[in-house]
């Protein structure tokens, strides 16, 4: 599914990524944990074509193609989602408008006639029920108003709408309630199977009970500096980032 | 909360989608193309003989050859005003042809013997002249370079007493209501270019509406300049009696040329007691090219009175045509409990200028008004809006609301706001609200990641941004305007 190799990347001569290697194969559920700053974000945009930041080194493959030579939208066509930490608004424009638009512009892509306003309808319907929000929502401006929690509901109903294969979600845990963590765990759960997968950066082993990782990754300074199994998410838990930054600062010396 | 119009149109703007993407990395100006027709002219240059000129060629009656020479004579102590957040060279009035009609090979008494090429011309403009292909209701009045070609759907609207025809037929045939009305809100003398126009107009439409009728179909005039070096100045008066409705669509395109040609029109409302008006324009005459060579210059005064008691006038126009505009339609609210409205959206790219807004004058008590104005600027355009409310001594408890938003595009680009309120009776409440916000690269990005590309989410923004404005526009003209708005800022991002 994705491949990166050696990945390196800065913004504004600030090195942030530096060196990166992660495989992600269909099917599998990866978290990435790290300290504040660590570059988490910073992977996510990479992947998602960002023009901010610049690759300085490294590669992507992302199911056979070279991931880094599509712009954003064909990244997002091909089957990539990022679900974002901080979602944008855009006034005027409704959520369900927004959201027709981008799955009309993907099927496009795919050679596919748009939907049309029955079909929509009707797919909209099945997938607001699994994510359990409301239609209200879809029908005021995108993200306007919308409190944190709506945010990230509306960015994971989106997903649903959207059947990537490989979703990267940026810390779409933070700022839910303990319900709502359960249902957007439950969309997500939903939507995994032996075709897709799921990139889940988070701060918390939580949200890990609930979309049980099959690797978990920390990112500390730019580097995965360990990897394991959800094992490694509650020992995280336990001892905080502390050992970790002690040992790699051994391992450095 | 949807209703159902949102809903619907949200629907055919979707499904428009397509096509407005399309068009995005096809064409720039669509309508820039000539139509080779023989054209009926007058001499280059402005003197009393061209009025005679233009008022012989129209067999007009001499109480309009009067009203036009005094006009002149005004016009020729008056100078350009220089007020307007405007900068253009000056015009030189003697350049200028203020008299060109198509040559048609036999006068057409029916709409079947229009010169097959103009037909074709407008329906190359998707404007149908052929009464069996209307879209929904709507009656057209077809003005080229001077003259009204055809109006359609005359005498069906005559069958409930509604007048809809040309300026010129107008002044043969309905000639009391002409001498009571024209230039009753508008006076030639009111500004530099209404005693021009009032000099020289050559065709415009007419509308009655009697008492009590609601007008069962869309009026319309579409203009068209097509001859080179002239300049259109047309003359369109509006009059609703008592209890009536309509609403009326302009819109306007010209060829493509490296000059710039002008354009100074008039267009006068009056609303009796309860009568309602409603007027959209979609305004895309040829902007000019990427350089800022060429394009018209606009310089239009729109003017409507609510002369009766309860009665309403609105003015809808989308602006994103034209090299310079200099465009302020107003309302005059002088019977009590009258309303008036201005929606606007104006965008302006490249090099173009406008500097557009309202004037409000509350004289009538409770009275309202409500002021939208979305200004969306890219390129090294320059984009003012300039509104007036005033509210009269007598005018108790009158009400205005100003919403005036601008969308800037880049850092080239300029957004000025200058509201000026005159209140002179301490029980009226006048509200104005500004913003200017720019397309953040991260509601790019956003779009981007979803699978919009940058030139279509442009598109998404500025429609969400103009969207209450759009809103106001009969539902056909409605996504005309949309795709309008995506055309006239193409390559202006990313
Ligand atoms: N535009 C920018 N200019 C300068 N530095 C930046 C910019 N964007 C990010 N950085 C820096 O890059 C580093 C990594 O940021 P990133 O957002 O990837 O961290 P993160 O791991 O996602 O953190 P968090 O857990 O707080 O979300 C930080 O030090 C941040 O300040
Ligand atoms: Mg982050």
């Amino acid at each position: 599914m994705l491949k990166i190799e050696n990945l390196q990347a800065r913004i504004e001569e600030k090195e942030i990524l530096k060196g990166i290697n992660l495989e992600i194969k269909p099917g599998e559920v990866h978290a990435i944990m790290g300290p504040n700053g660590s570059g988490k974000s910073t992977l996510a945009s990479v992947l998602a074509g960002r023009e901010d930041y610049e690759v300085t080194g490294g590669s992507i493959d992302f199911l056979g193609k070279d991931l880094l030579e599509l712009s954003p939208e064909d990244r997002a066509k091909e089957g990539l989602f990022l679900a974002f930490q901080y979602p944008v608004e855009i006034p005027g424009v409704s959520t369900t408008n927004f959201i027709k638009t981008a799955v009309n512009e993907k099927r496009k892509y795919q050679g596919l006639d748009p939907l049309d306003a029955a079909q929509f309808l009707r797919t909209m319907k099945e997938k607001m029920k699994l994510v359990q929000i409301d239609q209200s929502l879809l029908s005021r401006s995108l993200n306007e108003g919308f409190s944190g929690g709506e945010k990230k509901r509306n960015e994971i109903f989106q997903m649903a709408m959207l059947e990537p294969k490989l979703a990267i979600l940026d810390e779409t845990d933070s700022g839910l309630d303990i319900d709502a963590l359960r249902i957007v765990a439950n969309g997500v759960n939903e939507l995994r199977s032996s075709n897709n997968s799921f990139l889940v950066v988070t701060h918390y082993q939580r949200l890990l009970d609930y979309i049980v990782p099959d690797f978990v990754h920390v990112l500390y300074n730019g580097r995965i500096v360990r990897s394991g199994t959800k094992e490694l998410a509650l020992e995280l838990e336990e001892k905080g980032y502390d050992f970790i930054k002690a040992e790699v600062e051994k391992e450095t010396v | 909360m949807l209703n159902f119009a949102d809903s619907k149109l949200e629907q055919i703007m979707q499904e428009e989608q397509e096509d407005i993407l399309e068009q995005i990395t096809n064409s720039d100006y669509k309508y820039g193309f000539v139509t080779d027709i023989e054209a009926d002219e007058a001499p280059m240059g402005l003197t009393e003989d061209t009025v005679k000129f233009i008022s012989a060629k129209k067999n007009e009656p001499s109480w309009m050859l009067e009203y036009r020479l005094k006009a002149f004579r005004h016009w020729q102590t008056m100078e350009t005003p220089e007020w307007a957040n405007l900068t253009f060279p000056t015009i030189n009035y003697q350049d200028i042809i203020y008299y060109s009609a198509p040559k048609q090979k036999v006068a057409p008494n029916s709409l079947d013997e229009i010169d097959p090429e103009l037909r074709k011309t407008f329906e190359k403009l998707g404007i149908s002249l052929d009464e069996q292909k209307r879209i929904s209701g709507i009656a057209v009045d077809a003005v080229i370079d001077s003259v009204s070609v055809a109006t359609t759907f005359r005498e069906e609207l005559s069958k409930v007493g509604v007048i809809f025809c040309s300026m010129s037929d107008a002044i043969q045939e309905h000639p009391d209501l002409i001498k009571k009305h024209l230039g009753s809100v508008v006076p030639a003398t009111d500004n530099y270019f209404t005693a021009l126009n009032a000099a020289v107009f050559s065709d415009g439409s007419f509308c009655y509406i009697p008492k009590g009728v609601r007008c069962p179909m869309e009026l319309s005039t579409y203009f068209r300049i097509n001859a080179a070096n002239t300049g259109q100045f047309e003359r369109t008066l509006i009059v609703a009696e008592e209890g009536s409705y309509v609403s009326y669509l302009e819109g306007c395109t010209a060829p493509m040329r490296d000059e710039n040609q002008l354009h100074a029109a008039v267009v006068e409302i009056v609303a009796m007691e309860k009568a309602e008006v409603k007027y959209s324009t979609v305004q895309n005459w040829y902007p000019g090219d990427k350089e800022g060579k060429g394009g018209i210059y606009n310089f239009v005064t729109k003017r409507g009175i609510c002369a009766g008691n309860h009665s309403k006038i609105s003015w809808t126009q989308v602006e994103t045509g034209s090299s310079i505009t200099w465009k302020y339609p107003s309302v005059i609210l002088k019977g009590d409990y009258s309303i008036g409205e201005f929606y606007s959206v104006a965008v302006t790219n490249n090099f173009q200028q406008a500097d557009t807004g309202t004037k409000m004058v509350h004289l009538g008590k409770n009275t309202r008004s409500r002021i939208v104005s979305k200004g969306i600027s890219a390129g090294k355009s320059q984009n003012s809006y300039r509104g007036l409310v005033s509210v009269a001594k007598n005018a108790s408890d009158a009400r205005n609301f100003s919403q005036c938003d601008s969308l800037l595009l880049g850092d080239k680009c300029g957004a000025h706001t200058f509201p000026y309120i005159e209140v002179k009776n301490n029980t009226a409440m006048v509200e104005h609200e500004a913003t200017t916000s720019k397309i953040g690269e991260d509601q790019i990005f956003y779009c981007n990641q979803r699978g919009i590309d940058t030139e279509t989410a442009v598109a998404l923004i500025i429609n969400g941004f103009a969207k209450e404005v759009m809103n106001q526009l009969p539902m056909e003209f409605a996504v005309e305007a949309q795709k309008l708005l995506a055309i006239s800022l193409e390559g202006s991002v990313g």
